[in-house]
């Protein structure tokens, strides 16, 4: 079936050639007001003043969302947005995914938990430029002033009279008005809101409960073929030679050949593809290619060889210093007492569960593309530039996602997916296995962090420093250009992007503090994943904030409070969600033996505290049986969404914290699928209890946040539990074993 | 190649699909039953969950040849009038995220309410431990079995 959440972008350029500049100038033209050509009043015209909102006479509204809905619920909260301002029914309410007309829509993305922060304001005044139109209409049909004419509910009521005037019957009048500039409207107080803030149901869920959802991988278009392609499980490494032919014997396979690497800008492995008329027939297909490979030259990569690049790595110079406030050399000479770790994480996953694919109709006058991805329009101008064709040339259909956590923000499997359908010159759809969904991965760094703090006399906390040594983002994501060039690994701007980001820890009074960086080389690929950077310094920063805690035989939460420097206002949000995540879920309370629990918090942008309790069992296996999380995260759009989020960020880092890495030999990725890259099972699955900080700040996301701490706060829960000191994840239980 | 004629979802479907092809992609590609997802090929995540005669399997575990005359239900089946007691306490606890895992989740809870119409927590948790959600919405399935349970009371 086709995804039937998208428009085509031709059925949106067919609102009509006219239809669609008025679109434009609608929201970011405003002075050009007289190039729109619709005809005035015209019975049954469209609505549409401006990119996000079109209205028709049947009172139908319906959104156009940028952001791609990967599971955070995006397409509900626009919506909701718009819809409060502009006093919509909610019930009349229909999303779609906005289609890629750059020009137009430039936010076709979304990373970095940054989906309604960026939005929240250009969708609240998309909804009000709207409502204001349809007054003016309305007192206009009524010869009444506009201050009597208020929007409700979908409609426009004219105030003491009763008289009423749906949205629906109103767009052709409200259609014939001159553009209205968004930034002149008033908008709503939150006290009036009635719709941020509530529990709205999410507009995307009827779909996902009866199997109506349409993913990339369900893109069924006439004439579809589908493809696998058989990838160098080396890294770096080439085809040397294949034999097709009893690949080209397995009923249903159309074809077969080679695809080039596309090392810059993509960082592809190249390889075999396989073509035919089901997704199984092609998998057959690779099972029986002949296939022998040229390895990359030199040592292959191992996990073990790498640590030991890194234990070098964490002593010698550092090719950044991100953080130097005072004299942090001098005063850890002057401590009275020098507490020293290292702190280590291995390559992670994303494991979507959703494996990659990317479909690709190749025409002579245009592509068409269905992806599931997190990028729409930089798989555009990708996908324009590999074919030497105009941007407009390109059409990218955005599906849903089945899960993205950074992976989807990457363009190799797009571009791969075109070189296969140029071949084919019809529609196919490249799928990767989830073999090769593990091994072709562009993973979360490895990397390792060693963390010095010095005490004096009276135990107060003088001086810190943290070196963090990573196999750089920078030097393999797609986003910052893959470039190899060692000047990109020594830019301030990229390494304080990618590779520390959140390495400055939450606002500590600590007098003299040094955070510098060192990379390491690695020949896996590596990028974003659900929080980058943070899901690794906060295991070790609070891991080790709590280590100084009982080495001065203080409570970590007092602790944590009588750092925190007073009037700060991230300090103060800071103790209050400590404070909250404490009190809830009991801490201080006496447990069994072999219980305990942690706590860990973190600043960025939102405040959040996580306080876990575990069971260490006999054989050494740690059970999560809570995590309380406070967060407070400004305004809140939808309280349930907040949760969700949290609930699922927590889940999806405790997988790394239990049992997941990605680890190498012989220069390839061991682990191939879910018996050995272990995720977390329900059965696993604590009780969660997120609670949120009411506030009216402007909304910060949360879709990262619990990810950050779960890493410590279990780390710390451990030690509570154990009084065994957790220094790398996946926590090893052959450390913790009792019998 | 001859034809095989599998019973899904009340309605008899002649396929001509190689005796070995496991029923996953013969509902996904040849049938066009796309609710039904593929996430390991080995039996190990649960997305390709449907009921054979009413029994929770693996979809991309079972040889199309087979099947015989088990009836098969898919997603699509089981959802068609939207009105199981499992399908409803899935919104009402806003399960899904992203949403993919989600139609394997269903049918393994609705195999295990078939069987075991009140299950405890712990029968709840061996129950649905095949069944990966990375996305995170443990908690969520856990308590819409539990409503859905309560509801068929």
């Amino acid at each position: 079936m086709m995804p039937d959440d998208t428009l085509t972008r031709r059925a949106f350029l067919g609102v009509g050639a006219q239809g669609a500049a008025a679109l434009v100038v609608g929201f970011y033209l405003p002075a050009c007001g007289g190039t729109r050509e619709t005809t005035p009043g015209r019975a049954g015209q469209a609505f549409t003043p401006n990119a996000w909102i079109r209205i028709t006479a049947d009172d139908r509204i319906t959104i156009l969302v940028e952001k791609p809905e990967l599971g955070q619920g995006s397409r509900t909260y626009t919506a909701m947005m718009v819809a409060e301002e502009l006093e919509a029914d909610w019930s009349t309410i229909r999303v779609v995914q906005a289609p890629t007309v750059p020009a137009i829509y430039k936010e076709l993305r979304t990373a970095g938990s940054g989906g309604v922060e960026s939005t929240y304001l250009a969708m609240r005044q998309a909804g009000a430029q709207a409502r204001e139109l349809l007054r003016t209409a309305a007192a206009r049909h009524w010869g009444v002033p506009r201050q009597d004419c208020r929007a409700v509910n979908g409609a426009i009521v004219l105030a003491g009279t009763g008289r009423r005037l749906s949205f629906g019957a109103l767009a052709s009048a409200a259609a014939a008005l001159p553009a209205l500039a968004p930034t002149e409207i008033p908008l709503k107080a939150p006290e009036q809101f009635r719709l941020i803030g509530r529990a709205v149901p999410r507009l995307d869920l009827p779909a996902k409960v009866d199997g109506s959802a349409t993913f990339g991988i369900d893109v069924r278009v006439p004439g579809l073929l589908f493809a696998v392609i058989a990838r160098c499980p080396y890294f770096g490494g080439r085809l040397r030679h294949v034999d097709a032919t009893r690949a080209r014997r397995v009923p249903g396979v159309h074809a077969v050949f080679p695809v080039a690497p596309l090392p810059r800008r993509f960082n592809t492995a190249g390889g075999v593809a396989v073509v035919a008329d089901s997704s199984w027939s092609a998998v057959q297909g690779r099972r029986e290619l002949v296939l022998a490979w040229d390895r990359p030259a030199g040592e292959p990569e191992s996990t073990a060889g790498l640590r030991r690049v890194m234990e070098r790595a964490v002593l010698g110079p550092a090719t950044f210093v991100a953080v130097d406030r005072g004299d942090v050399v001098d005063a850890l000479r002057g401590a009275s007492r020098v507490l020293e770790a290292d702190y280590e994480s291995p390559f992670q996953a994303h494991a979507t569960m959703e494996p990659m694919n990317t479909t690709v109709d190749v025409r002579e006058r245009e592509i068409e593309v269905w992806s599931p991805t997190q990028f729409a329009d930089e798989v555009q101008r990708e996908i324009a530039e590999l074919a030497g064709v105009a941007l407009d040339r390109v059409i990218v259909h955005m599906t849903l996602s089945g899960g993205s956590f950074g992976r989807r923000y990457q363009w190799d499997v797009p571009a791969e997916a075109w070189q296969v359908a140029n071949v084919m010159r019809r529609p196919v759809q490249v799928m990767w296995t989830r073999e090769d969904d593990f091994q072709h991965d562009f993973y979360r760094p490895h990397n390792r962090q060693r963390l010095r703090a010095g005490l004096d006399t009276r135990g107060r906390l003088v001086a810190w420093s943290t070196r963090i040594v990573t196999t750089p983002i920078a030097a393999t994501n797609l986003y910052t250009g893959y470039t190899e060039s060692p000047e990109t690994l020594r830019d301030p701007a990229t390494i304080a992007a990618l590779e520390w980001y959140g390495g400055d820890i939450a606002p500590y009074a600590i007098p003299n503090f040094r955070l510098d960086y060192a990379p390491a080389d690695s020949v896996v690929p590596r990028s974003w994943w659900r929080s980058v950077a943070s899901s690794y310094t906060p295991f070790a920063e609070e891991s080790f904030m709590d280590e100084l805690a009982h080495a001065l035989g203080r409570d970590p939460l007092r602790f944590r409070l009588d750092l925190l420097t007073p009037g700060e206002p991230d300090a103060d949000r800071l103790r209050r969600v400590l404070r909250l995540a404490a009190e809830q879920a009991g801490w201080g309370t006496p447990l069994p033996a072999f219980q305990g629990r942690g706590l860990a918090c973190r600043v960025n942008g939102t405040c959040s505290a996580q306080v876990a309790h575990v069971a260490v069992d006999p054989d050494g296996s740690v059970r999560v049986l809570r995590v309380v999380s406070a967060v407070d995260c400004g305004l809140v759009i939808s309280p349930d969404g907040v949760r969700a989020m949290t609930e699922g960020a927590i889940n999806f880092a405790l997988t790394a914290v239990l049992t997941g890495a990605i680890t190498v030999k012989d220069g390839a990725v061991e682990q191939s699928n879910f018996h050995d890259y272990r995720v977390l099972r329900l059965s696993q699955a604590p009780d969660i209890d997120v609670q949120i900080v009411s506030s009216t700040a402007p909304p910060s996301g949360v879709g990262e946040l619990g990810a950050m701490l779960a890493g410590p706060a279990v780390a710390n829960a451990v030690f509570a539990a154990t009084g065994v000191r957790v220094r790398r994840l996946p926590i090893e239980s052959t450390l913790l074993r009792r019998t | 190649m001859p034809s095989i004629t599998l019973h899904i979802n009340d309605h008899p479907h002649a396929v001509d699909v190689a005796p070995d092809t496991p029923l996953l992609w013969v509902l996904r590609d040849t049938v066009g039953l796309t609710g039904t997802k593929y996430g390991c090929g080995m039996g190990l995540c649960g997305a390709c969950t449907v009921h054979l005669d009413g029994e929770a399997r693996r979809a991309c575990q079972i040889l199309v040849s087979s099947i015989g005359s088990a009836r098969i239900t898919t997603i699509e089946g089981l959802a068609a009038d939207r009105k199981h007691p499992v399908i409803r306490a899935w919104l009402a606890e806003q399960v899904p995220q992203c949403g993919y895992c989600q139609p394997g989740q269903i049918m393994q809870a609705a195999a295990l309410l078939a069987g075991t119409p009140h299950p405890t927590r712990q029968q709840i948790d061996e129950a649905m431990n095949g069944n990966i959600c990375r996305c995170g919405t443990y908690q969520r399935i856990r308590r819409a079995i539990a409503r859905a349970a309560a509801e068929t009371a």
